[in-house]
């Protein structure tokens, strides 16, 4: 009877158990590992589309980052930088909202209405205000129109526990919409904006990417203090962790979800005017390039701490730059970077499994059923 | 004029009705699948690339092509390529238990690469001098009217005058609605997206529904990338053609309140307003493009109010969202 019963209910060959704190060197020592073999991964699929050799694929993606000639005056290396700051700026700016498990995936419709209050400054006060005002002006109002956009959503959220996933995703269309009407307005049909002279950031011995990265530094630092060290990174963290806990101890959850939003929407307007009035000097409605998507990824890959981030952000930015090169010199369309990129993040995202749960193997029971 | 109009917002909705049937199969199974995007990208591209083989292996002779054949090709490419991606988003959600929400926007990053890296390569393989490929003898399969649609005038144009597609697309989501909410799988497949412990307790085996919920759905997903590449575009690719339908099928799914049945009636709606910037007199080209946001404005106005009436039936499934897993509950 007892054999009948065993062979019955046949147990699972293995199965999952929740790990509990891995210390932190093992967990770096997997995404590590993980991030190598997509690295290599990457390599031998570019090798196979391009029909290269190992070390001239490699070469060419190195060069394609760090390479010496840009544009006659800055070096490749810091158009790397520039890119990395700008996803950095719509990761961090993300942060806080995800940190209170608010899914803010409008980061690029709150960049690109930062971006449209700049280029309106740029273009309609250009010619009338001093330098100074003017930068000034352009950094407010980008600001406030990337908070407005962002707190928009936290509103509804607050009051009426409206979805805010989708509720972001559609005001980036929202967004890009009135940038196109605007375009079309100020480019006369043409759908291109010519670069505006007035309210560009200043350049630092022909570096016009130097005020950027700068900038992108400082808020990576301060939003490092915040999330660790002030009381509302605090309430934040409690937020996301539990509302009804948050409610117990005092905090007003609605007031925490509408300023962490203007804050987030904040910095996606800073991004945004980065770009317009620091980089491009005119805008299109692909001026954020979905960034503001893959800036989620990194995000949440950067574990909501800041230095991870420039680390994930900085690897990121050097597959899609070196892999559209290596793509581009051999005529093939640089979306396989997207398609490298889009893998190597699933890999990471996959990763994380191997450091949250262990696999436990049944071992064998004869003896101890019999 | 208007039975035009209605026309053309069907032919613009059908995309959308496939992408929300799908990802209302998904969502039911408690699953936010934000890769449906990328997933209707690779079913778009999957289908050409089969019926680019296909036309090129009967060289340039409509004649030589078994339209039965020139139809099934693109088909099951279409739905095997988006398969393959319900695929790795359920391994990575339901296996390993990875966040569902970066694990569909990686997939929707991995999906349009992948769709505008085929495109490119396809267009590159014919030296064609446009950026697009015409896959017109296809399309001419695909679109196919019934034969006395034209002899029963307006009702024929308005009822009997679309692709074959556009009627499936109808069936399955009325299907999907049947099974939903009379059968016992779809009753099985509810109870998972509401409360996926209360479910394994019953017996109901969780892992085996989300995964089949899945992958069915951005199978359903995938047809919607064929249907666009196929009828709409009539054959042709060029790359990021099919825009953000992706996204908008997902705000659809919200707009029809979880109802595949709804959601026929909203991707018309949808489409409608996609399109009236198109027929409205007197509209400069600079109104039209704010008209277009009107689909959206419409979508978070929906959003709004079924948060605002906290009915139960037009909530979404309770755990969604949220990955299952046993020893946690």
């Amino acid at each position: 009877m007892d054999n009948k019963i065993v062979k019955t209910h046949r147990e699972p060959f293995f199965h999952v158990v929740k790990r509990d704190d891995m210390p932190w060197w093992k967990a770096w020592s997997i995404r590590a590992a993980t991030i190598v073999i997509a690295f290599f991964l990457v390599g031998f699929l570019s090798m196979a589309v391009t029909e290269r050799g190992f070390g001239e694929t490699y070469e060419i993606m190195f060069s394609g980052v760090f390479g010496r000639i840009f544009d006659g005056r800055t070096t490749m290396l810091w158009k790397y930088l520039q890119e990395i700051a700008i996803l950095l700026c719509l990761a961090l700016a993300l942060t806080p909202a995800f940190k209170m498990k608010f899914w803010n995936c409008g980061a690029e419709g709150q960049a690109l209405v930062g971006g449209l209050a700049s280029i309106i400054c740029m273009i309609e006060l250009g010619p009338k205000l001093p330098y100074p005002i003017l930068i000034l002006v352009i950094a407010v109002t980008s600001i406030l129109a990337g908070a407005i956009w962002g707190v928009i959503p936290a509103i509804f959220k607050a009051i009426f526990n409206t979805n805010e996933t989708l509720f972001t995703l559609m005001m980036n269309y929202i967004a890009t919409q009135i940038i196109a009407y605007y375009v079309y307005i100020k480019g006369g049909g043409s759908n291109v904006i010519n670069p505006v002279e007035y309210g560009n950031f200043p350049t630092v011995g022909n570096n016009k990417y130097f005020v950027n990265i700068v900038i992108v530094v400082l808020i990576t630092v301060v939003m490092y203090i915040y999330l660790k060290y002030s009381k509302q990174g605090y309430e934040i963290s409690v937020v996301g962790e539990s509302q009804n806990t948050a409610r117990y101890i005092g905090i007003n959850v609605k007031k925490v979800i509408i300023r962490t939003m203007v804050i987030s929407g904040a910095l996606c307007g800073v991004a945004g005017m980065l770009l317009v009035a620091g980089t491009d000097h005119s805008i299109n409605i692909n001026s954020v390039g979905g960034q503001g998507f893959t800036a989620i990824l990194m995000s949440w890959l950067g574990q909501f701490n800041p230095f991870i981030m420039v680390v994930m952000t900085a690897i990121v930015v050097f597959l899609r730059i070196g892999v559209a090169k290596v793509a581009d010199t051999a005529l093939l369309n640089s979306s396989f970077s997207e398609i490298m990129v889009g893998l190597v993040i699933l890999m990471l995202v996959g990763c994380e499994f191997f450091i949250n749960y262990s696999i436990k193997f049944k071992h064998n029971k004869k003896e101890g059923n019999a | 004029m208007i039975i035009q109009f209605i026309c053309r917002a069907i032919l613009l909705g059908v995309p959308l009705l496939y992408g929300s049937t799908g990802e209302i199969v998904t969502e039911k199974s408690g699953h936010l699948n934000l890769g449906i995007p990328g997933i209707m990208y690779v079913g778009a591209i999957s289908g050409v690339v089969g019926s680019f083989l296909y036309e090129n292996s009967c060289g340039n002779d409509i004649a030589n092509m078994n339209p039965v054949l020139a139809v099934l090709i693109p088909l099951l490419c279409a739905i095997a390529g988006a398969t393959l991606m319900g695929l790795i988003y359920s391994f990575l959600t339901v296996t390993l238990h990875a966040n569902q929400n970066v694990t569909g926007l990686a997939l929707t990053t991995l999906g349009i690469g992948l769709g505008n890296f085929l495109g490119a390569s396809l267009i590159n393989i014919t030296k064609s001098e446009l950026p697009s490929i015409a896959l017109t003898k296809t399309s001419s399969f695909f679109s196919a009217k019934l034969p006395f649609a034209d002899d029963l005038g307006w009702f024929g144009e308005l009822f009997l005058s679309h692709d074959f597609l556009t009627y499936t697309a109808i069936i399955i989501a009325l299907v999907v609605s049947f099974v939903l909410n009379r059968t016992r799988v779809g009753l099985n497949l509810r109870s998972v997206g509401e409360n996926p412990a209360t479910a394994d307790a019953a017996g109901i085996n969780v892992v085996k529904y989300r995964y089949l919920a899945t992958c069915i759905g951005s199978a359903i997903a995938g047809l919607g990338g064929l249907q666009y590449v196929m009828a709409y575009a009539s054959g042709v690719w060029s790359n990021n053609a099919f825009g953000d339908r992706g996204w908008m099928a997902i705000a659809l799914v919200i707009f029809a309140l979880w109802k595949p049945s709804m959601a026929i009636v909203g991707s018309f709606v949808f489409g409608a307003l996609c399109n009236a910037n198109n027929y409205i007199q007197g509209l400069g080209t600079e109104t039209q493009e704010l008209f277009k946001m009107l689909p959206y404005v419409v979508t978070i106005v929906v959003l709004i109010i079924t948060s605002m009436r906290k009915k139960r039936e037009h909530q979404p499934p309770a755990s969604l969202g949220i990955n299952y897993f046993r020893e946690e509950r």
